[in-house]
């Protein structure tokens, strides 16, 4: 039940479960108060996972995609894109964000749009991954940043939204789970105090 | 409607009533057991056990359309994916907050029991003895010795791993051997044993997860999934432990979907007659008679029904004699604490594997062995300490290939815990029935009017600093404190509001769990508790159970029920 997000499996489930919706959260506390606004959404049915949706049209899944590629490229182990990451982030801006937070994601990708031609007179889909880098890391500076001297109460970063939930949809992907890191369903065992060699993955948690 | 006769009626199927439909049943009573809910079948149903996030369309998140449906829910952790239907719907099952109150509710088969977190402690004389020496509210009926043994019977099956430790205040039991700590843990647990004349003690926490089989149940696998149901029946459950001991007697009756309005009472006999029950699908009602009945209803719940029942007697209903029905609604308070980094090289090349269900605990010591605060009794703490997974990258400067493969490997050791406080019996601290609002079967709703007190916020200055000065004294890093504000009904442990008591005038049920004004009733949930200690309650529930089922056996053969 505790709920300390900063550190790991405190309390078992409570813990863990409050870890991840506190990963969402700093997005759904803002979310509130366009509930209270009585803004509802209705949830996306499963079967449209990969198709558009009422925010975000096919070519806005490609550009999420190519955003989430580029934060977490391929390496050793397959990228965003492989796992699937693009279209979750559209599921997730649809059914968990509330409107005010689906608002600045919408706008976040115009600015990243626009910075992108201003900066190499082209959308991002077809900058070279070298521009794609550059342009993504400097927005990465410019939400750590922001957020970190941010007045308590003002907007979440839109960028610090794209790269949760791209950390979010890799890393419980099953890309993520059993390639990136290292699953066991059912571990049958415990052993409180294994060797590790750096480089070692994770053990990814049962959901 | 017919009537159905039994030997005994148990009310609720969560952790208490699934106990009193094993004893009742295997002391040779024909009993029906009835849950306002659906059925879950052991396994069968435990739909989501196996899966990964992945395999989730939100991967066990929340959506604001669950946020809209679950207004109470959503407050704290409860809200997610993975086990929704296993949480009662705010929307079907409303209740009126005269002060913020979060009721956070399982109506199925098997109750909170799939859901509960599992820690479980005796409690002790200090606890006990804690009114009578406070002079707070009224002294419990019964003490440490009278519950003793049945701690030791309810242990042993349902399956408790923890470790001897021989403290007073937290009294060993019948354990299978403990899940060890973790070389993070442990390292903090040795250090601390040189700090606080060793006082403060980390042990690990007591857990109702086996580590040993037991008949029809397999030890812990390790997955930390418990609340998605555990298909090997790891972790003690109605469906796990009590269902198919009590069904294997052919003795029982299980009935979901059936909604126990109220008592039906014998004025003349001064003895209840039986239940009144409106079936939650078809809304038909239909009365059941038996010379016992177990209320086990959850502690809310179990009052409300008492409330509800012979009001032609006493309009404030059955138990409301005493002036205490409804009262006396305790929790406990928490989510406040500190946590800090294991900069340790020594465990740089340390890790574990499998998933333990359970950290550590920490057993009171604030007012004990001559300890004096400026507030009455005392805290006890959760916590554990890890590696952090790939969540620490979402606050950190960093994208590219480098960083996602960084971010796959464990990073540093953390450690923290939070405090669960005693909060006081206090009459104030009231529920009622609210005849403006009603249910989605037309019944009316409880009314919830509940704070913590000055005692409380004393105490949550302790619970915070000692946390912070416990770290810090064993090497613990970059220390941080929390506190996260707490709302009655959080804990998940509401006790009280039909307390046991000496004194038919000041308390609701005798030394047995006995209604004074309608004896052959029961109530051994947490609605019988007359304080709230601060261990985690439902082991003392379970014990509690045992015991009053055995006294009522024992009773109906001496005809006095």
């Amino acid at each position: 039940m505790p709920s300390d997000p900063d550190h790991n499996k405190l309390i078992s489930r409570r813990e863990a479960i409050l870890r991840v919706s506190t990963m969402l959260g700093g997005v759904a506390l803002v979310g509130q108060s366009a509930m209270l606004a009585g803004c509802t959404t209705e949830p996306t049915d499963d079967k449209l996972a990969s198709a558009p949706n009422s925010l975000f049209t096919q070519g806005d899944i490609t550009l999420l995609d190519e955003i989430a590629e580029t934060i977490l490229p391929e390496t050793s182990t397959p990228g965003a894109k492989a796992a699937g990451v693009g279209p979750f982030i559209a599921i997730m801006v649809v059914d968990t964000y509330y409107e005010g937070d689906q608002q600045i994601v919408r706008d976040g990708l115009n600015s990243l749009q626009a910075l992108c031609l201003s900066s190499y007179g082209t959308h991002f889909q077809i900058v070279t991954a070298v521009q794609r880098l550059a342009l993504v890391e400097g927005l990465d500076a410019e939400q750590h940043h922001y957020m970190e001297t941010r007045e308590e109460g003002a907007p979440v970063h839109y960028f610090r939204m794209l790269k949760e939930l791209t950390l979010l949809g890799y890393f419980t992907s099953e890309i993520g789970y059993t390639q990136a890191m290292r699953y066991t369903e059912t571990p049958g065992r415990f052993d409180p105090c294994a060797p590790y060699s750096p480089g070692d993955k994770s053990w990814a948690d049962h959901s | 409607m017919a009537e159905e006769e039994f030997d005994a009626i148990v009310v609720g199927s969560g952790i208490s009533g699934g106990w009193a439909a094993k004893e009742l049943t295997e002391k040779g009573l024909r009993v029906l057991l009835l849950e306002r809910g659906k059925n879950v079948e052991h396994i069968k149903d435990y739909v989501n056990a196996r899966k990964g996030p992945w395999e989730y369309a939100h991967r066990g998140g929340r959506t604001t359309a669950m946020q809209d449906a679950y207004p109470v829910l959503k407050r704290d952790y409860p809200l997610n994916e993975t086990n929704l239907d296993w949480w009662a719907s705010d929307k079907d099952s409303p209740y009126t907050e005269i002060k913020r109150f979060d009721w956070y509710r399982g109506y199925q088969v098997g109750g909170r029991s799939l859901l509960w977190g599992r820690h479980s402690y005796r409690w002790s004389d200090f606890d006990f003895e804690a009114n009578a020496r406070d002079g707070i509210a009224v002294d419990w009926p019964i003490r440490y010795a009278d519950l003793a043994p049945w701690y030791d019977y309810v242990e042993r099956h349902a399956g408790i791993s923890g470790s001897h430790e021989n403290m007073q205040q937290l009294p060993d039991g019948q354990f299978q051997p403990a899940m060890p700590l973790n070389c993070g843990e442990e390292l903090v647990a040795e250090r601390l044993k040189g700090a606080f004349n060793g006082r403060r003690r980390i042990i690990p926490g007591r857990v109702a997860n086996l580590t040993q089989s037991l008949p029809g149940r397999s030890p812990c696998q390790y997955r930390n999934a418990c609340w998605l149901g555990c298909p090997f029946g790891g972790y003690f459950s109605t469906q796990s432990s009590t269902l198919p001991a009590a069904m294997a007697t052919n003795r029982l009756t299980l009935k979901p979907f059936a909604i126990v309005t109220h008592l039906t009472y014998d004025r003349d006999r001064k003895r209840a007659t039986g239940v009144n029950v409106l079936d939650a699908v078809t809304e038909k009602t239909v009365e059941y008679k038996a010379p016992i009945i177990f209320l086990c209803a959850s502690t809310l719940n179990s009052a409300w029904i008492l409330m509800r029942s012979a009001t032609d007697v006493w309009p404030g209903g059955l138990g409301s004699s005493s002036g205490e029905l409804g009262h006396n609604l305790m929790d406990h308070h928490f989510r406040v604490g500190a946590s800090g980094r294991l900069n340790e090289s020594s465990l740089d090349l340390k890790y574990y594997a499998g998933a333990k269900p359970v950290g550590f605990y920490i057993p009171r010591y604030r007012n004990l062995f001559g300890d004096n605060r400026e507030y009455l009794r005392g805290f006890g703490y959760q916590g554990s300490a890890s590696r952090s997974g790939w969540q620490r990258a979402v606050s950190e400067l960093g994208v590219g290939g480098a960083f996602k493969d960084e971010m796959a490997q464990p990073g540093g050791w953390k450690i923290g815990a939070t405090a669960f406080g005693e909060m006081l019996p206090n009459h104030d601290n009231s529920i009622g029935i609210d005849e403006t609002k009603t249910d989605k079967w037309g019944l009316p709703v409880l009314k919830i009017d509940c704070e913590i007190g000055e005692n409380e916020r004393l105490m949550r200055v302790d619970m915070m600093n000692d946390m912070a000065e416990t770290l810090e004294s064993s090497g613990v890093r970059d220390v941080e404190t929390y506190d996260r504000d707490y709302t009655p009904g959080m804990g998940i442990h509401e006790m009280g509001t039909a307390r046991m008591g000496r004194d038919p005038k000041t308390s609701v049920l005798n030394s047995w769990n006995q209604v004074w004004d309608a004896p052959n009733v029961f109530v051994t949930d947490g609605s019988s508790m007359t304080s709230a200690a601060c261990q985690n309650p439902s082991l003392t529930y379970m014990a509690m159970t045992a015991r009053a089922a055995d006294h009522a056996v024992k009773e109906l053969k001496r005809r006095n029920l």
